[in-house]
């Protein structure tokens, strides 16, 4: 019977488990995203970018169950003016959300746009589409195909607060897909915050388009709850003079993982993207970056920190490819783990591709115990061990955390961090 | 104060005996100097005092007044007042000296059962201490010891000493790397602690520390042990003469 065959292939299974909401203006980009997923097929774990992280929890069909966390400190960003969007389990909360109404930008959500003119029509699995290659990312294009909802933000100014999209998870076995789009005008800037799980097991794409002279400022964090699973990919093009500045901190989580994927295609172009994780236990941290060089003069960072313990595992893959006639590219990449115990793993594939001749690039990735002669330093000056190991422990996560320009941004995330540590020590 | 007792010391990982017998006290109020040889255990002796990892105690004993050190975590026995002054500081990347410093005196504090210093108080009062060692601003904000010259991190070992107020203060060639002005300066600041409840240990392999700091008593160490104890000539017998007639003499 042909219809047992088709049953049997678990990408067939995985999409006659989905439905595509019918939004005029996406609906090309949908059925583009979805013949995608039938040619590419879901990830499996004998390909090369996921040789480390075994996707059949994100591929599955429906989520894993994930224990809901009672929170017990005060929300992230709490002191911050910003607009609030909020969403329970994958479901806009329009009652806990804060008026989408703010000078210098539009924002509209995906469910509720429906004209047929859409601006994000040229942003909307675009940039998803241009990140298949030359590395596939399915589970991207699952979600262009299938979200259900996430906002599209149209960047006309300077807005004067940071735009908050905040994901609680009430459910235990709630799967949530959310899309969102940022298409950025030229000179413009904006921040956007994004914290808390947005379900047991959720599939978040950000597609960021900047155009020349704009400069992009993305603060992340995902979480709390122990067991929830994430694919989350962010995908941006940058014009002349842009920026780009994204800050991931993750602690707990059985399974995450951030792509994020970058294009420099303007001259003298920034892109910076870090991440802070911290894992204690069954925690599977993957972080995979590609970023490329199309450009003459830009210049991109990846810092990544990874502090690891009880047989938690970290991943890094990261590539900077430069291509032909991308002179006097900078681009530095650095990936570090701490083993707080030799149950603990880190494995990392740092990537160089280089076909212009003026370049400057340098990798470097490491992992490695506490440094006793500093922990005896230490606690010869009477601080206690586990208080000098914490101290130790944050300052190597310091290095990505400082990536986070806004001071009271960078001092909310080591705080949540110096948190973690004392609830998971010794 | 600080009593040594025939402390046998060998290293944890080898069969190499390092220390064969020491015997010190250090009165209160006292200066002792330890002179020695490359590699005559002065080193490891001021470690195992301080409670670093790597050795075994196979014998003996060591007490701060009655308190039995080698009983004692490393910062159990800085909160009972030892302190020891690196010969080679730590440079700890990522973590501010201030950061370090005012982490250092609150834990001693609270473990003595002592209020905090609020930050105000404790800003004011390593300003003054930095000023008087010539340490700047800047320094303070940089991370611990991390691009100091040998000199700076030094002075900065002044500085914890001075801040924390140990009662048994060892310094463990605290004059090596220092330049003429730099050495008084650290005198200055050993010499302003100076007072009848401390005690100092001051390991050092030159007279000239030992012109600005004066000992009470100098100790000459050797393979392991005290070979010799004297007065402060016994130091100027080293600088004129090496430990060659010492060595002759106590074999
Ligand atoms: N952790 C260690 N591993 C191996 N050998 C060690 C260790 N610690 C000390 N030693 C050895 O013990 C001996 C004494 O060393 P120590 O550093 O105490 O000497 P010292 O008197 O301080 O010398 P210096 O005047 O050069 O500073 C040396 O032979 C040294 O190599
Ligand atoms: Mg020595």
């Amino acid at each position: 019977m042909a219809d047992a065959v088709v049953k049997s292939d678990p990408t067939e299974a995985l999409i006659a488990s989905l439905a595509m909401p019918d939004a005029t203006w996406a609906k090309p980009a949908r059925e583009d995203a979805l013949a995608r997923v039938r040619t590419m097929g879901l990830p499996q774990r004998r390909d090369e970018y996921w040789k480390y992280t075994r996707p059949d929890t994100l591929t599955q069909i429906g989520a894993p169950k994930a224990a809901v966390l009672v929170m017990d400190e005060a929300p992230m960003f709490d002191e911050v003016d910003r607009l609030r969007i909020v969403f329970v389990d994958g479901v806009y909360d329009a009652e806990a959300s804060d008026d989408l109404s703010l000078e210098g930008v539009t924002i509209e959500r995906l469910a509720a746009a429906s004209s047929d003119l859409h601006w994000a029509t040229c942003v909307y699995g675009v940039l998803e589409a241009r990140g298949q290659t030359p590395v596939a990312r399915p589970l991207a294009a699952v979600n262009t195909a299938f979200a259900t909802d996430g906002v599209l933000i149209h960047v006309t100014g300077k807005p004067n607060k940071p735009i908050n999209l905040v994901y609680h998870h009430k459910s235990e076995t709630s799967d949530a897909i959310l899309h969102n789009c940022i298409k950025m005008d030229a000179g413009t800037e904006v921040t956007l915050l994004e914290n808390g799980p947005a379900a047991a097991r959720f599939n978040k794409v950000l597609e960021v388009e900047i155009a020349d002279g704009a400069a992009f400022h993305h603060i992340r964090a995902q979480g709390r709850d122990h067991e929830r699973r994430a694919a989350t990919h962010i995908f941006s093009r940058l014009g002349a003079e842009s920026e780009f500045h994204s800050f991931t901190m993750t602690v707990n989580g059985q399974l995450t993982r951030n792509d994020c994927v970058i294009e420099l295609t303007g001259d003298d172009a920034i892109a910076n993207v870090a991440g802070a994780c911290v894992g204690d236990g069954d925690f599977h941290h993957d972080d995979t970056v590609f970023i490329t060089h199309d450009a003459v003069n830009c210049r991109s960072r990846q810092v990544f920190k990874k502090v690891l313990r009880n047989g938690a595992t970290g991943v890094f893959q990261g590539k900077i490819l430069v291509k032909a006639g991308a002179q006097k590219t900078d681009g530095y990449q650095i990936s570090q783990a701490l083993l707080l115990d030799g149950d603990s793993q880190f494995l990392a594939k740092p990537e160089l591709e280089i076909y212009a001749d003026d370049v400057a690039c340098s990798h470097g990735s490491t992992s490695g115990a506490i440094d006793e002669d500093a922990l005896f330093y230490l606690r010869s000056r009477g601080v206690p061990e586990a208080e000098a190991t914490n101290l130790l422990t944050l300052s190597f996560l310091a290095e990505a955390v400082e990536e986070i320009s806004d001071e009271a941004l960078r001092e909310d995330m080591t705080v949540r961090l110096a948190a973690w540590l004392m609830r998971h020590r010794g | 104060m600080l009593s040594i007792k025939n402390l046998q010391v060998k290293l944890e990982d080898e069969d190499k005996q390092i220390l064969k017998g020491v015997n010190l006290e250090v009165e209160a109020g006292k200066v002792h100097a330890i002179m020695g040889p490359n590699g005559s255990g002065k080193s490891t002796l001021s470690y195992v005092l301080s409670g670093k990892g790597g050795y075994e105690v196979t014998g003996g004993s060591a007490h701060l007044d009655d308190i039995d050190l080698l009983d004692l975590e490393p910062e159990e026995r800085a909160a009972a007042g030892l302190f020891l002054a690196f010969q080679y500081p730590v440079e700890i990347p990522g973590v501010g000296n201030m950061t370090f410093l005012r982490t250092a005196v609150n834990a001693q504090r609270k473990a003595r059962g002592e209020d905090e210093m609020s930050a105000a108080e404790f800003l004011k009062v390593v300003r003054a201490k930095a000023k008087d060692l010539k340490i700047d601003a800047e320094m303070l904000k940089r991370p611990v010891n991390v691009g100091f010259s040998g000199g700076e991190k030094k002075r900065n070992e002044i500085l914890q000493m001075a801040m924390l107020e140990p009662k048994m203060c060892i310094l463990d060639e605290t004059d090596s790397g220092l330049d003429v002005d730099a050495m008084k300066l650290v005198a200055d600041g050993v010499n302003a602690l100076r007072s009848e409840g401390r005690g100092f240990l001051v390991i050092t392999h030159y007279q000239r520390l030992l012109d600005h700091i004066k000992p009470d008593i100098v100790h000459i160490m050797a393979d392991g042990r005290i070979v010799k104890t004297g007065g402060p000539e016994l130091a100027l017998e080293v600088e004129n003469n090496g430990y060659a007639d010492i060595l002759a003499e106590v074999a």
